[in-house]
């Protein structure tokens, strides 16, 4: 006779083991999961228009420093002076993929085109990063960078917002991409990244390289064919 | 259960004697970060109290259904929900300030504050004592940020809620409105605070 092992497992009966089942003893896991994540869903709905919004107005509000420059356009809303902004969306066939853009036109006073600002995201470190750039009217300048929003790392990603790090964008041409340079001592077609935040800063200029690349063609003939 | 605190003595813990900053030296992440000025400390208080308040709610509702090695997954999955919420309400009505408070707001799913009193008390008492505790310790929260971040904003930039309270000749400090001046106002009030308490224990 087989003697019994007194460490043998006793087998279990079904019932025993459906109750030790994962799913099973997680159900209420999967339900809250299921009800906060449809709850979410109905405040994003009420909410993201709202949002969208705030984003649109604040983008308007920054046409005039984006082309003018802070000064200027500080200048010009102390004078009770503003821009006209035309609102118009590109759309971008490249292989295998669409891009759409919205790209803000600025006009003075007179009609005359001052310049573009241009809407771009992109991947960023530790979440999309969404932002704004300025051309002139020929596209062939970037006149500044805003950042939108962000959610880079606090005290170093998150300094692609100061106005020291953005003002560095301004006056690349637009011929050829913009570089990083790690350590400092860019050249005149590159940026210096921030220290320890290399990927934030690349990921900036990656976003403003592959936008301006996308919509230069589509901007430069329609500067051409209209005033 | 008998040995646990009452609603009201869960309330008035939260506020001094057991107050998440000075005495657990809990959340010190935001304490930190966004006490630079009065205006963004209340914001990410108030936020922080929604978030505890209905975590707290929801997780002592469902206190009896928790299994033990499955909590932590649940209290989380709570906060995070209502992280999210309050962080798209934010955006949604006070945009300006959410863009200053950036990736706090988002940040509050990890905040020990929320965890710790999920665990300690929405987990083993009814509704009425955790949300006692949760406004209890929220104001205990509320109170430590706006005492740092009045500090802070007063020494650093002269002004109170942007509006400017000392003369103009104040030379601005800088240095306190910068990271280093959160750990020197911090650790200033934490030992102003231990040794009036160590002086009035001695009686």
């Amino acid at each position: 006779m087989k003697p019994i092992q007194p460490m043998e497992p006793m087998p279990l009966g079904t019932l025993e083991r459906i109750k030790n089942n994962n799913i099973i003893q997680a159900w209420l896991v999967l339900i809250l999961a299921l009800l906060f994540g449809s709850s979410l869903a109905g405040i994003q709905i009420t909410l993201g228009p709202k949002i969208e919004e705030n984003k649109i107005n604040e983008t308007r509000e920054k046409v005039p420093e984006l082309i003018l420059g802070k000064e200027a356009a500080l200048k010009m809303t102390e004078a009770g002076q503003s821009l006209n902004v035309m609102p118009h969306s590109f759309v971008v066939e490249k292989p295998g993929r669409k891009a759409a853009y919205n790209v803000y036109e600025a006009l003075d006073t007179k009609k005359n085109r001052l310049g573009w600002v241009v809407k771009a995201k992109g991947q960023g470190y530790a979440d999309k990063i969404e932002l704004l750039f300025g051309l002139d009217a020929a596209v062939e300048k970037i006149t500044g960078v805003f950042v939108l929003e962000q959610k880079e790392t606090p005290g170093l990603g998150n300094k692609i917002v100061t106005d020291e790090w953005r003002g560095q964008y301004i006056g690349k041409s637009t011929a050829k991409p913009v570089g990083v340079i790690k350590g400092g001592g860019a050249g005149s077609d590159d940026i210096n990244a921030i220290t320890g935040a290399t990927i934030s800063s690349k990921a900036v200029t990656d976003i403003i390289n592959s936008a301006i690349a996308d919509i230069k063609g589509p901007l430069a003939e329609k500067a051409k064919g209209g005033k | 259960m008998a040995d646990q605190p009452t609603a009201g003595e869960r309330f008035i813990q939260g506020i001094l004697p057991e107050n998440p900053v000075y005495r657990q030296l809990l959340g010190l992440c935001p304490t930190l970060a966004v006490t630079n000025g009065l205006q963004a400390a209340i914001t990410m208080s108030a936020a922080v109290m929604f978030v505890l308040f209905c975590a707290n709610v929801i997780v002592s509702l469902i206190r009896n259904l928790l299994k033990p090695h499955l909590r932590i997954v649940i209290f989380t999955l709570t906060i995070a929900t209502f992280v999210t919420i309050a962080d798209r309400f934010l955006a949604a009505y006070v945009y300006q300030m959410s863009k200053v408070l950036g990736p706090y707001i988002p940040l509050i799913i990890v905040n020990c504050i929320i965890i710790c009193r999920c665990e300690v008390c929405a987990s083993k008492q009814g509704v009425v004592a955790a949300g006692a505790d949760a406004i209890g310790q929220s104001i205990g929260f509320c109170l430590a940020l706006s005492s740092i971040a009045a500090v802070r904003e007063i020494l650093g930039t002269g002004m109170l809620f942007s509006i400017r309270v000392l003369p103009e000749i104040w030379p601005d400090w800088v240095v306190m409105v910068l990271p280093p001046g959160a750990f020197l106002t911090f650790g200033l009030l934490l030992g102003a605070i231990n040794w009036y308490s160590s002086r009035k224990a001695r009686g």
